[in-house]
Parts: C-alpha cells; structure tokens; sequence
C-alpha cells in the first residue's frame, strides 16, 4: 500500500491517490497525505481511488475524516476512479451525500 | 541492560585437581568476580542450591559425581532459569563433547586454561545471561498483560451479554447467530417487543475492530432498550442512537446498521437501512426475494438536524422470511485468506430458496470456509419468520401502568406580564408533552396548536389587538408594531395554559385550556368565530388572519370557547399505530 499526495490545479487541489488496500493499516499515511501540506490555498481535495484495490468500513471512516479536516460541511472532496466494487461500497453508506463519487 | 565486564558475578568452579582450582580461582577472582569452588559433582550440586551463581564451569571427570550429572542435576533444579554451564575438559573426541551439551552444557573450555579465552567467556556468557534474564522478565509481563486483558473482556463480554441479550432475541420466530469474537469486533445485534407488539430488531456494525469497535455498542443497546420498552416509535428511536453516537464517536468511527420493525397482527415491517449489505427478505407466494438496500448513511455520522430516519413500509405475508447480516459473513477468510465473498453468499440464499434449513446452510458453509483458521470469524447473521405467533406484549397494559413514563397527569402554567415579554414558554410545554411517548412523534402537531393559541392569548386577549387588523397588507404591518408597542408598556396581564393528559387503551387524550387576563370577544363573536372555524370560510390561504381557529378545528377533535371568549380549550385524541400505519 503505498499513499502518495501531490498539488495540482494552480495549487488549488491536493490529489491523494492511494495503491493497493485502502484499510486501518493506511491510516498514518493517509493522515500525514493531506496533514503534511500547507492547505491554506487549498479549495478541494481529489481522493484518487483508481488504484485500490480493497476498502474496508474504516477507509469510510478517514474519508470522514478528511471530510472534517477541510472543512465539514464545506467540504469538497471528490472521490475519483472508483471501481464499481468500490462504488458499490460507497452506496451502500450513502456517502455519495458526503462527497463526490465518480 | 549491563555490560558484563563491570559487573560482578559469582562463579561456581568444580574442579577435582586442587592446582587446577587454584589457577581457575585466580583468574576468575583477578577478573574483578566472586568466585565459590567444589571439588566434586555433589559439592557442585550444592553449592548451586546454596549460593546460586550466575555462571557454572564444571569438570568433566570428578570423582562422586561427574560433571555430565552434575549438569543434568542443575539443569534439572534450575527449572526455567538459565544458567550458563560451561565444561572443563581436557577430552576432545566429538562424542564427550556431544554428551556434554546433551546434559545441558552450553560451551567448552580445554586444558590447560587460558586466562583470556576464560575472561572472554566469562563475558559473552554473563551478556547471554542477562539477555536471557531481559527475556524472561519481558515473557512474565506480557503473559500478565494477557491473563489480564482476557480478564477484562471476560468482565467486558459479561456486561455486554447483561446489556444486549436482555432482550426477546429468544422468541421462536427468530434465529440468530453472532460469534464469540463478533461482539469484539464491533457488531451489536439487540430485539425487543414494543408495549404496542411490536418487534424490533437492530444490527449493528461499528467501524474498526476491537474494543473502540465494541464500546459503541453499550450506548446504543442501552437506549434502544428503553425507548422500545417505553413505546418510541423506530423512527425515535435511530434519531436518539444517531445523535448519541454522533456526540460520543470519534469523527471516522460509526455504526453501519439495519433496523426493522415487524408487526405480526398488521402483517408489515417497517425497515431502515444505513451502511449494512441488503437484507433478503422472501416472499413466500411467490417463491423470490425482495432485497432491501440501504438508503442511508451509518449511524453516528450526520449531526441531529441532517439525520435522517424514513423508513420503507413493507407489507408481509404468512410465511415470508427475512434475512440479514453484517458484512463480516462476505470477509470470513479460510487459510488461504480468500473470502467467502457476498457472490457465495446470493449462490446459496438462491439455490435452497424457501428451504427451511437455509440459516442453517448458510452458517455451514461459512464455518467449513473458515475452517481452523477462526481468527477472522466475526459473523452476525439473523433470520426472522413470519408466521401466526402470539407475541407477547413486554406486559399487558404496559402503556397505562408503566412507571417512569408520564401517562395520566396534569399541570398548570401561568406566564405573567414580565415574563410574557420576554418568555417562550412553548419550547418548555412541547418537551414536557414530549415525555409522553407517543405525543413525541406528534410534537411538531402540537407545537402549531400549542403557538396557535398562545399567540391568541397573548395578542388578542392580553394586548387586546383586533385581528380585523390584519385584513390587509398595511394592517399586518401595523399588527406587529402594534404588538410590539403594547408589549413594552404591558403593566398587568397574563396567560394561563393547562395542560391535561390520560391514557386511553390503545393511545391517550390531550387537553389543552388557554385562559388570558384580556376582555375575550364581545359576546356576539363567540358563536360567529366559532361558526367560522367550522365552515372554514375563512381558510382562504390568500387571507392574512382567521386561520388560527379552522387550523385547530382540523388537528383537535373539540374546540371550545367558553364566553366571553378568553378560556379556550381543545381536545387532541392521539391512538398508538406503531410509526402511523
């Protein structure tokens, strides 16, 4: 499992992709992706989901997470390649009404 | 840990030859240790008991007892504790030294003694010794970590068991089962019968493992028990979970869940999904399963005011059966860590559809999955019947003779001019109504009646402003300014609500009294005001005022003003239906 983050976007959009399984065990890397930045011009965030390939209900709970860290409600955060097992999963929790799933 | 040069130690030598012993003394002495010699096995044996050393060299060839027993002997009394043994010889054919190290010896030394080698070993040994002493201490505490963390899910898991399975999970209709270490891992499963016979059921899943996971669940049981007992619709019932487990939960931990709501006597269960794979629930006439997906998010991740608690209304037939489980059933592993998987799980619920041993299939298949390799067993899964069964009622008459639940009672509040300034007294009134359960679903109702008439009170008889005010735009404006203007001059007034309440079998009857201090209506409006709310003539939506009264006609069952009009009282009649089915 690797977790890499880069700024795109004009600066504006911090891109997280995570590869491999998206479970507990991500929950520093993932943590340290977006705490480690400066996000004070940051308008949205892009969580890259395009190669994951497992997700668990506490990878649900650190989208939660981020979701609070920018913002909560004012959140916006897209969720980006899901694979329909994926999406699968975020519909089940209703998240589509949290983030943008795509 | 120490550095085995500047430590002391106490070194047993055994040795026969008094010249040998000598030197060996002096070496080991020279070396800054302790040393205690015997001159054969027994001594040895004894000096071992008595003194306990921390290094051993023992001859070979002693006479009473030979080194090789000697070893054995201390090995044998030394139990757990490593103490190393090194032998003296002077032998150097392969078997001696084989026989040496079975006896329990760790190294050799030759003759004749090289007082460096032997410093050195003395050393490397003493470093192995207190490794070995690190080792043995770390070992004591994590065995007493875990005797102790086994103690305390054992208490843990007895709490829990008192909590959760207090409920009608026995009843004949249900089947369900929840393994050891699911409770552990997060996944709550409580029923209980409503004053009203209802059944209800909730299964849980908290994110995460262990005991974050499971300590969620104590909240969530304990107010589900007490609001079903107490009669709280489901739908009550999830906003109250909901809001507690938002307020207590880490952000990122919630609780996927589904709660269903069966009653037997009206043939329907009401179900609300959030995060848990889709329920099974088959239909016995026509041999197919309807699935119920989840439409919601989990429990605990909105705050109150976003939560949503709709429910789907699902009517039921004799001999329907619904199933539902948590997603631990897919993620069983066997050995080879592949998962049973939901695709195995549909394989199975559709090949022994209708059959009545399918619960027990499925809980089959899913252990011969795991095999030995239980550590991932954290599986709920739970069927429900739906057949002829007399539920019985918590207790008959619940509703009318439960303690700790406001049934018949009644109270006067009276708000005098200060406090009419200043005061809402309708946020108190809705919530002492509320204590009644089932007025709680109906509060929203009640606080259009209840704001009705205080406004009624207040403007028109207090203030004493004619709601023929209000009749045109300009007039609605001059209305409130008006109000306004009285109210801070207001010296004397004041409003009196009374508030009567009594159960009835299968609900209760609200009384509600407004009186004012103002003059009520001149005679003559009584009967006209009173006509007028019955015809509704004045429920032209367009019209700014005259709505209060038509309004309170359609939500209470009698609206009485008693002369001259500054005493007005409604009745509001509400009937248990479970969730207004």
């Amino acid at each position: 499992m690797t977790i890499k983050s880069e700024i795109s976007d004009n600066g504006k959009t911090l891109k997280i992709s995570i590869e491999g399984r998206f479970d507990a065990s991500s929950l520093d890397d993932f943590r340290k992706a977006y705490e480690d930045v400066d996000s004070n011009a940051l308008e949205a965030y892009c969580v890259d989901l395009g190669e994951t390939v497992h997700l668990d209900s506490s990878a649900l709970g650190m989208l939660l997470v981020l979701r609070d860290f920018a913002g909560g409600d004012s959140a916006r955060i897209t969720i980006d390649n899901c694979s329909p097992e994926v999406k699968k999963i975020f519909a089940i929790s209703s998240f589509e009404q949290l983030f943008t799933i795509q | 840990m120490t550095n085995g040069s500047d430590q002391q130690l106490t070194i047993l030598l055994a040795e026969d030859s008094a010249p040998d012993r000598l030197i060996l003394e002096s070496i080991v002495v020279k070396a800054g240790h302790r040393a205690i010699v015997a001159s054969d096995g027994l001594e040895a044996v004894q000096a071992f008991t008595n003194q306990s050393p921390d290094i051993i060299m023992l001859d070979v060839l002693m006479p009473n007892m030979g080194g090789i027993s000697a070893a054995r002997e201390i090995r044998h009394l030394a139990k757990d504790e490593f103490i190393p043994i090194i032998f003296l010889t002077s032998l150097s054919d392969d078997e001696s030294l084989v026989e040496c190290i079975e006896a329990g010896g760790d190294d050799f030394l030759p003759k004749p003694y090289n007082p460096v080698v032997l410093q050195s070993k003395i050393k490397a040994f003493s470093r192995m010794r207190d490794m070995h002493l690190t080792l043995a201490q770390q070992k004591s505490l994590i065995e007493a970590h875990n005797r102790h963390l086994i103690q305390e899910q054992t208490v843990a898991k007895q709490v829990y068991d008192k909590i959760a399975h207090s409920g009608c999970l026995d009843l004949d209709i249900i089947n369900f089962y929840m393994s050891p270490l699911a409770v552990f891992n997060g996944d709550v499963l409580v029923a209980e019968i409503s004053p009203s016979g209802s059944i209800m059921i909730l299964l849980g899943d908290f994110t995460g493992h262990g005991l974050p996971a499971a300590i969620g669940s104590m909240p969530l049981a304990s107010t589900f028990y007490g609001m079903v007992r107490k009669g709280f619709s489901m739908a009550d019932i999830l906003k109250e979970i909901n809001s507690k487990l938002h307020q207590i939960l880490p952000i990122g931990f919630f609780c996927c869940a589904t709660c269903i709501d069966i009653n037997l006597e009206k043939r329907r269960m009401r179900i609300w999904n959030g995060g848990l794979p889709e329920s099974f629930l088959f239909r016995a006439s026509s041999n197919s399963y309807e699935l119920l997906q989840s439409k919601n998010l989990p429990l605990g991740v909105l705050s109150e005011q976003n939560f949503r608690a709709d429910s789907k209304r699902v009517p039921l037939e004799m001999g329907d059966r619904f199933f539902m489980w948590s997603d631990g059933v897919f993620e069983a592993r066997n050995k080879t860590g592949e998962m049973f998987g939901e695709e195995r799980l549909h394989r199975i619920m559709e090949g022994s559809k209708g059959s009545s041993a399918l619960f027990d299939e499925i809980l089959g298949q899913v252990h011969n999955h795991i095999g030995e390799s239980d550590k991932d067993d954290d599986i709920s899964l739970i069927e429900i019947r739906i057949e002829e069964f007399p539920v019985k009622r918590l207790n008959e008459e619940a509703h009318t003779n439960t303690k700790g639940q406001l049934v018949d009672w009644s109270m006067t509040f009276e708000v005098s001019e200060t406090s009419l300034k200043e005061f809402d007294p309708l946020p108190l009134l809705v919530n002492i109504i509320s204590e009644v359960p089932g007025l709680k679903d109906r509060s929203t109702t009640l606080y259009t009646v209840l704001a009705e008439m205080y406004a009624n009170a207040l403007e028109h008889g207090v203030l004493g402003i004619s709601s023929k005010l209000k009749s045109t735009p300009a007039g609605f404006g001059e209305f409130y300014r008006l109000k306004h203007e009285r109210i801070a001059a207001l010296e004397t007034g004041w409003v009196r609500i009374s508030l009567t309440h009594h159960a009835e079998d299968t609900g209760g009857l609200l009384n509600i009294r407004f009186q004012d201090s103002g003059k009520g209506f001149d005679s003559g409006r009584v009967s006209q005001v009173l006509e007028g709310a019955s015809n509704q003539v004045n429920n032209d939506p367009g019209s700014y005022s005259g709505r209060g009264f038509s309004l309170m006609r359609s939500i209470c069952e009698r609206l009485t003003i008693h002369p001259p009009g500054n005493d007005i009282e409604v009745d509001f009649r509400w009937h248990m239906d479970d969730g207004h089915d």
